[in-house]
């Protein structure tokens, strides 16, 4: 986040770059060298419009973070990595400017890094526990490992160099994927690699999973998701959408009728909570899923293309304090919402969302009201929504584990008008697939069971994402599609 | 994307459109439903209730009354066209051997009962059909509720077919006699299925109504067509479509409905205005 024009931002790079080549740095020169911050549109205009907010390092700016990369031996930043990303390696190979051969060092084990390199919790993951970011005491001083991981993937997507991983050898084995969400596309890659032939089933009309109906346009082009979409299906994956497994065919049949080997079930989480308070079904009130489909998926933003309706709001309520609350306040003020704010029942520190997120929407004028929380929703004369009862909480002693839990503060119900409630706080294992396969075991809050490989309780038949984790995130969905590939392509031996 | 194979009009605004659809032929029940989408960048998805099944031509046939911008554009569709298609969704109809069920269907609501009468005969029960509609023009599927039902009455608003009445008067002198109905299903607008229910409870005769609320994915994901019944939050789309009418929240559910109201009638206004432009312009052309 920074004030500074992308132009402005790259010529700083551009004149410490010029302090450094042909130099031989030191540890100390590295650490001397500027964090780069990412290049944003500026937070009035881009509350009018859909385009991405953060616009990307140019060559100068990725050279110059890449340099501040100590190339620690022991690489604590692989560790926290959950597909183990050999990041040394390719920072290394953007500081010698060969990105061509970073990307392929970063393919080796994340097929997605455009998409990654911009959704990833890097704070928490990568970035947490970084040498550089140590040394200057401050986790934003880290190295920027998602942005450099953004910047060559989106370097090898326009030079044209980006190839499709090859099919292996056609082996006659056929391989069942349901759900196109991150799951679902990693295992289909790695399964096709392998020569077996892949037909992926969606619900939806389009490819993507929640990348395409719950990340809003403005963090995650569409065109993006789509071109990955296309990279599969240029290695001969078979994209088979509208087709609702369970209802339109059951698991089963895919399996003992259509000469599926195997299936792997990436159906992510899809089930939304809702807060069990008064009102809660009032015209005016939304699950985040629902708003945020309206808006992407279905492109409300573009009347008067679009057919799907979204509500004209003005105040608007947002409970819940991660990406997908950030989410939904960031697109009900881009469609129009004169003021957004988010209900938390913790405090800034304990938001799960990513902190880039936060930040943007502290810049686009949401309004964050910590330690509170709804107990009704209240009707105006037309029944619909008009107002939330909000009751004020504070922080309890620490408990057991070191946290503070909030407690309600007794008689501070508030009632304040809003016309607008958006329910973003998390979502449920859908049920579908498991009421219509009995023999497919889930646990109590309906993940379905898998044992280390990613194996279900039905044989040959595998699971993983948001599916099995609850919701989760991106970046963990794929290494569970990896990792039942692998298990897959073993087995399909 | 699916096909539409055949298409007409059965009255002024309802159509009736042939779409091929082998998988959903072959594995729909009674009660399931369709979502359409009229094409698959803006398009809207609606639900609509599957009327007919053929699983030999792998098609299925769908009732849609055009009232809003999304239903036009649907109905503008010529066969050979193609729409975005899921399904078959929600539960099917839990049928069983009852004894004698009264199915009521109200103008469209006949196109979604018919799978239910017939498989309520096929399952050995004795059936009642009431078919009701503002006037003759709107009733539909009136052979096939011939040839299935063992009582048909028919009543319209005005009087221009059978009786003179509402669906809900032969219903309620039905649910008086001795021995009473043993289920009853009504379908059609929101109105009528709360007046059916209303009806019917004094004689606690049970009544499954069949949900038709504002739907987006239909898979469960949501929470788009929520609903209280009994106190409880359902999901149409998953937990029914139907449910027991007496436990239904009504006013709720209507008022959902008519969400989008306000912008809808806009659409339809600006859809309309685009037709008539198109069809000026055609015409300047010859
Ligand atoms: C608004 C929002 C913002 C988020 N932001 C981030 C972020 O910034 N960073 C991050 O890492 N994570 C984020 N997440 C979480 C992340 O998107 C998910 O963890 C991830 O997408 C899960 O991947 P998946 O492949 O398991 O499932 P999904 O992406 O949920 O995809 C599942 C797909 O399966 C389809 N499907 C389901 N059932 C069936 C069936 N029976 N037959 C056929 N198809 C079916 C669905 O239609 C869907 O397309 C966010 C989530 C949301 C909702
Ligand atoms: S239509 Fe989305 S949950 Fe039912």
């Amino acid at each position: 986040m920074s004030d500074l024009s992308k132009e402005a931002l790259a010529a700083g790079a551009r004149a410490a770059l010029e302090g450094i080549e042909g130099k031989a740095l030191s540890p100390k020169d590295r650490l001397a060298l500027p964090v780069q911050d990412m290049p944003c549109q500026d937070p009035v205009a881009r509350g009018q419009n859909m385009h991405e907010v953060a616009q990307g390092y140019d060559e100068a700016q990725a050279r110059i973070e890449a340099n501040r990369c100590l190339g620690c031996k022991n690489a604590p930043c692989v560790s926290g990595c959950p597909v183990r990303v050999d990041i040394p390696g390719f920072i290394a190979e953007i500081q010698k400017g060969d990105f061509a051969q970073a990307a392929r060092v970063i393919k080796r084990t994340n097929l997605l890094p455009s998409i990654c390199g911009r959704v990833c919790p890097q704070e928490g993951q990568c970035q947490a526990p970084c040498t550089l970011g140590k040394s200057l005491k401050s986790i934003d001083k880290a190295v920027q490992i998602g942005r450099l991981e953004r910047f060559v993937a989106d370097w090898e997507r326009s030079s044209g160099a980006a190839g499709a991983p090859a099919a292996g050898h056609a082996t006659g084995k056929r391989v069942a994927i349901v759900g196109s969400g991150p799951a679902g596309l990693t295992c289909a890659v790695d399964v096709r690699r392998q020569g077996h032939e892949v037909v992926i089933y969606e619900a939806f009309q389009k490819a993507g999973g929640v990348m395409v109906y719950g990340i809003p346009e403005f963090r995650l082009p569409k065109e993006l998701v789509r071109s990955e979409a296309g990279v599969l299906e240029s290695m001969g994956v078979r994209f088979e959408l509208n087709y609702l497994v369970g209802r339109t065919r059951k698991l089963r049949a895919l399996l003992a009728e259509d000469g599926f080997d195997a299936v792997f079930i990436g159906a992510g989480a899809g089930l939304p909570k809702f807060m069990d308070i008064p009102g809660e079904n009032l015209v005016g009130v939304f699950s985040a899923n629902e708003y945020l489909t309206r808006a992407n998926l279905m492109k409300a933003y573009d009347r008067p293309r679009a057919a799907t309706p979204i509500y004209p709001s003005r105040r608007v309520a947002v409970l819940g304090g991660g990406n997908v609350a950030m989410d939904s306040a960031r697109m009900a003020l881009r469609l129009g919402a004169e003021e957004v704010h988010i209900l938390y029942r913790r405090t800034r520190e304990e938001m799960p969302a990513r902190a880039e997120e936060v930040g943007h929407a502290m810049e686009e004028g949401v309004v964050f009201d910590f330690l509170s929380s709804p107990t009704r929703v209240l009707a105006g004369a037309d029944g619909r929504c008009e107002a939330l009862e909000v009751l004020s909480y504070a922080l309890g002693e620490p408990d057991a584990s070191g946290r503070r839990s909030p407690v309600a503060i007794k008689g501070s119900e508030k009632v304040l008008p809003y016309d607008t409630v958006i329910v973003a706080i998390g979502n449920e294992s859908n049920p579908l697939l498991a009421r219509t396969t009995p023999e497919l075991k889930v646990d109590r809050k309906g993940h379905i069971i898998v044992d280390e490989r990613q194996k279900t309780s039905i044989e040959r038949v595998y699971a993983g994402g948001d599916i099995v984790l609850g919701a989760a995130t991106v970046i963990l969905a794929m290494g569970e599609g990896r990792r039942a590939a692998a298990a897959i392509n073993e087995v399909l031996q | 994307m699916s096909r539409i194979l055949a298409k007409r009009r059965l009255s002024e605004e309802v159509y009736r459109i042939e779409v091929e659809a082998p998988l959903v032929a072959r594995e729909r029940k009674a009660g399931q439903f369709v979502i359409v989408q009229a094409d698959a960048e803006y398009g809207e998805r609606i639900p609509l209730t599957i009327a007919d099944a053929d699983p030999g031509r792998g098609s299925i046939s769908l009732i849609f009354q055009a009232v809003g911008a999304s239903t036009h554009k649907l109905a503008a569709k010529e066969p050979g066209a193609e729409i975005v298609l899921l399904g078959p969704l929600g539960n099917p109809t839990h049928i069983e051997r009852f004894g004698w069920a009264v199915c009521v269907g109200g103008g469209i609501g006949l196109a979604p009962l018919h799978p239910i009468v017939e498989a309520l005969k096929a399952a050995g029960n004795r059936v009642t059909v009431i078919s009701g509609a503002r006037t003759k023009d709107l009733l539909i599927m009136q052979e096939e509720m011939q040839a299935l039902a063992d009582e048909h009455l028919v009543v319209t608003d005005d009087g221009s077919a059978g009786r003179k009445a509402l669906v809900t008067e032969p219903l309620k002198e039905l649910c008086g006699q001795s021995p009473k109905p043993d289920i009853a299903v009504a379908i059609g607008p929101p109105v009528m299925m709360k007046f059916c229910a209303e009806a019917t409870r004094p004689f606690g005769v049970r009544t499954l109504v069949s949900l038709n609320t504002i739907m987006i994915d239909g898979t469960g994901m949501c929470g788009g067509c929520r609903v209280t019944v009994g106190g409880e939050t359902k999901f149409v789309c998953v937990d029914g479509p139907e449910f027991d009418g007496h436990l239904v929240d009504w006013e709720l559910m209507m008022s959902r409905l008519k969400s989008y109201k306000k912008l809808e009638d806009e659409a339809h206004e600006r859809c309309h205005l685009e037709q008539a432009a198109e069809r000026l312009a055609a015409g300047g052309a010859r």
